[in-house]
């Protein structure tokens, strides 16, 4: 039971700020998450709070593996659409 | 003719500018009409003052790089050394770094005044990193000014914080006063550890912002207002959010054109927002200016930048480096205040001059013409000082100046976009000349230094006279010498096809 951050955070910071349980920590390339600290907030709040703030899709998953804030999720922006912008980008 | 460069007591006169107080942005004068304990607190001020910008200069020190919510110009992920706008910075500092590298700066800048912690996230979403920067810095440099820039969302929590540190400028970033708006603008915010969307959370956006602002003016703590300009989203509803901040005792503010480029990654640049025209920008300053102090200076510089607004010299002054520079800030403090100084007498001098000048007209022959000349916009390549001091070649942005007959009023500048000189995959690839004539669009004359063949050549096949006669002359006085030679040149005799800088 604990959530984990991949390679996508950008170290940021937010989510160290707000966890209740201090299991996050800092380390090479980006932060991670003390799978032994992490309560998921349970009792503490509703929702986890590093998944709450944290900017960046994809950058956390939850217990089951799957993304926290997927694909669209945070800034709007549908998939598809952005990979036709980074394709168009690319074949400047 | 008046020779005024300020147009201060000519504000009948205005109507070029739809300037109709005399809290108008032209030029210097924007900071005038203000009380003495204010001007006493901005004179040194780049951020504030159109006049002191170009000889004191800033720097941000990047110690907040977490965010409390996300707007939609704003990507999370970007970082380009190569690229220049707020939320962009090569490195994030601790406090300990920052203070060691606002010492290095202070030191090695002299007339470097002011210390702002502006991102690249939400400062005060990172309460912590943000007040130990100021409480040192307050401590061990007591001669910086200290600011600080925020979305507002935490605002109101913070203020007596501020008060503690000694913070006499705030600036908070706000793009509307409704919420419909603001669901245009903000995705998310992450408050009451929730993450809350739509309407529902620019409402409370709005209203941490506003409260903030009030609280911040009942401290007597300087407020500015930075808007962002969102074509179709923001930009009529602008002029509302002008008139409520200026009622509230906000004593600046400042409307920024949109930044959005898909490569940025952002929601507007992804999906095709389009950024405002710089005619857009200046339409709705000067639709602004007749209940606002306008500032036009503003860089949208990084969260990390250091130098002169325009300048970033961030580069001298990495970690590596400063760890190697061995700093005496007793010392460095004795010999910033002799630069502060020699400046301030500087200014003082050029007001005098202007205050003689300002009483001067020419005769009444030339005067009643005068009337039918159109105004006249005109670029200028400067590095600093006040002067046309700047290779045509070098600049990364011009000055731009409007001429009229009513005098000389600075309007704004145009970057040369270089977002990014690096891989394929990011930046425009077009040569710096092509960019260069693009930016001066509207201009029909750049005034520089000095300037080679080629561009001279296709300046002048744009529409766009280079002129080099009045290199190391002040700005305005020379752009006024050019608009003469203009007049006496029979060039601005007709109203025809007249410039939108008249609208």
């Amino acid at each position: 039971m604990a959530l984990k951050i991949v390679e996508s955070c950008v170290n940021c910071w937010a989510c160290v700020d707000v966890c209740p349980s201090e299991a996050i920590y800092e380390s090479s390339a980006h932060f991670k998450i003390n799978a032994h600290k992490c309560s998921e907030c349970d009792g503490d709040f509703s929702a986890p709070q590093c998944a709450s703030i944290c900017p960046i899709e994809g950058a956390i998953l939850l217990a089951d593996g799957s993304p926290a804030n997927p694909p669209g999720s945070l800034t709007g922006i549908p998939p598809e659409r952005l990979h036709e912008a980074m394709r168009e980008i690319q074949a400047r | 003719m008046e020779l005024s460069v300020l147009g201060q007591n000519d504000a009948e006169h205005h109507g070029a500018g739809g300037c109709s107080s005399g809290s108008c942005g032209s030029s210097d004068d924007q900071l005038a009409h203000l009380p003495e304990h204010i001007r006493a607190k901005v004179h040194n001020h780049p951020c504030y003052s159109e006049e002191a910008h170009h000889y004191f200069a800033r720097m941000h020190v990047a110690v907040a790089p977490a965010c409390n919510i996300q707007c939609h110009y704003c990507n999370r992920k970007y970082d380009c050394a190569n690229e220049s706008r707020p939320g962009v910075v090569s490195e994030v500092l601790t406090p300990d770094q920052a203070v060691k590298k606002v010492k290095a700066v202070a030191a090695s800048i002299p007339q470097m005044s002011v210390l702002g912690i502006a991102g690249p996230g939400d400062p005060l979403a990172n309460p912590q990193r943000t007040f130990e920067t100021f409480r040192r810095l307050s401590a061990e440099a007591p001669d910086i000014k200290l600011c600080v820039s925020t979305n507002g969302l935490a605002l109101p929590d913070c203020v007596d914080e501020l008060a503690r540190h000694n913070i006499d400028h705030v600036t908070i970033t706000i793009n509307c006063v409704d919420p419909e708006v603001g669901a245009k603008i903000y995705p998310w915010i992450y408050w009451n550890n929730q993450r809350i969307r739509g309407r529902k959370a620019a409402k409370i956006l709005i209203e941490q912002q506003q409260k903030g602002l009030e609280m911040l003016v009942a401290r007597g703590i300087l407020v500015k207002v930075n808007s962002v300009l969102i074509p179709g989203v923001n930009d009529e509803h602008l002029k509302e959010v002008s008139k409520i901040v200026k009622a509230k005792g906000a004593f600046l503010h400042n409307v920024m054109p949109l930044i959005a480029e898909a490569e940025h990654g952002t929601f507007y640049g992804v999906m095709g927002q389009r950024s405002p025209e710089p005619e857009e920008l200046q339409d709705l300053q000067d639709a602004c200016a007749g209940d606002m102090n306008m500032m036009r200076h503003c860089r949208q510089c990084r969260a990390d930048a250091v130098g002169l607004l325009g300048e970033d010299r961030g580069d001298e002054f990495t970690l590596d480096k400063i760890e190697t520079m061995d700093i005496d800030y007793a010392a460095a403090m004795v010999k910033r205040a002799a630069v502060h100084a020699a400046i301030k007498e500087e200014l003082d001098e050029k007001a005098a001059k202007k205050a003689r000048l300002a009483g001067q007209t020419l005769p009444p022959a030339a005067a009643a013409p005068a009337r039918r000349y159109r105004p006249v916009l005109m670029a200028v390549a400067t590095s600093g000082g006040g002067l046309v001091n700047q290779h045509f070649g070098h600049a990364h942005e011009f000055l731009v100046y409007e001429a009229s007959p009513h005098g000389v009023r600075f309007i704004g500048h145009r970057r040369v976009e270089q977002y990014c000189g690096g891989d394929d995959s990011c930046g425009v690839k077009e040569s710096a000349l092509a960019g260069s004539i693009r930016a001066l669009k509207g201009c029909e004359a750049v005034l520089c230094s000095k300037i080679g063949f080629e561009p001279w050549g296709d300046l002048e096949a744009a529409g766009i006279q280079p002129n080099g006669e009045h290199a190391m002359e002040p700005i305005e006085e020379a752009v006024l010498a050019v608009y003469q030679e203009m007049i006496r040149a029979g060039r601005l005799e007709h109203d025809e096809g007249l410039l939108r800088a008249n609208a």
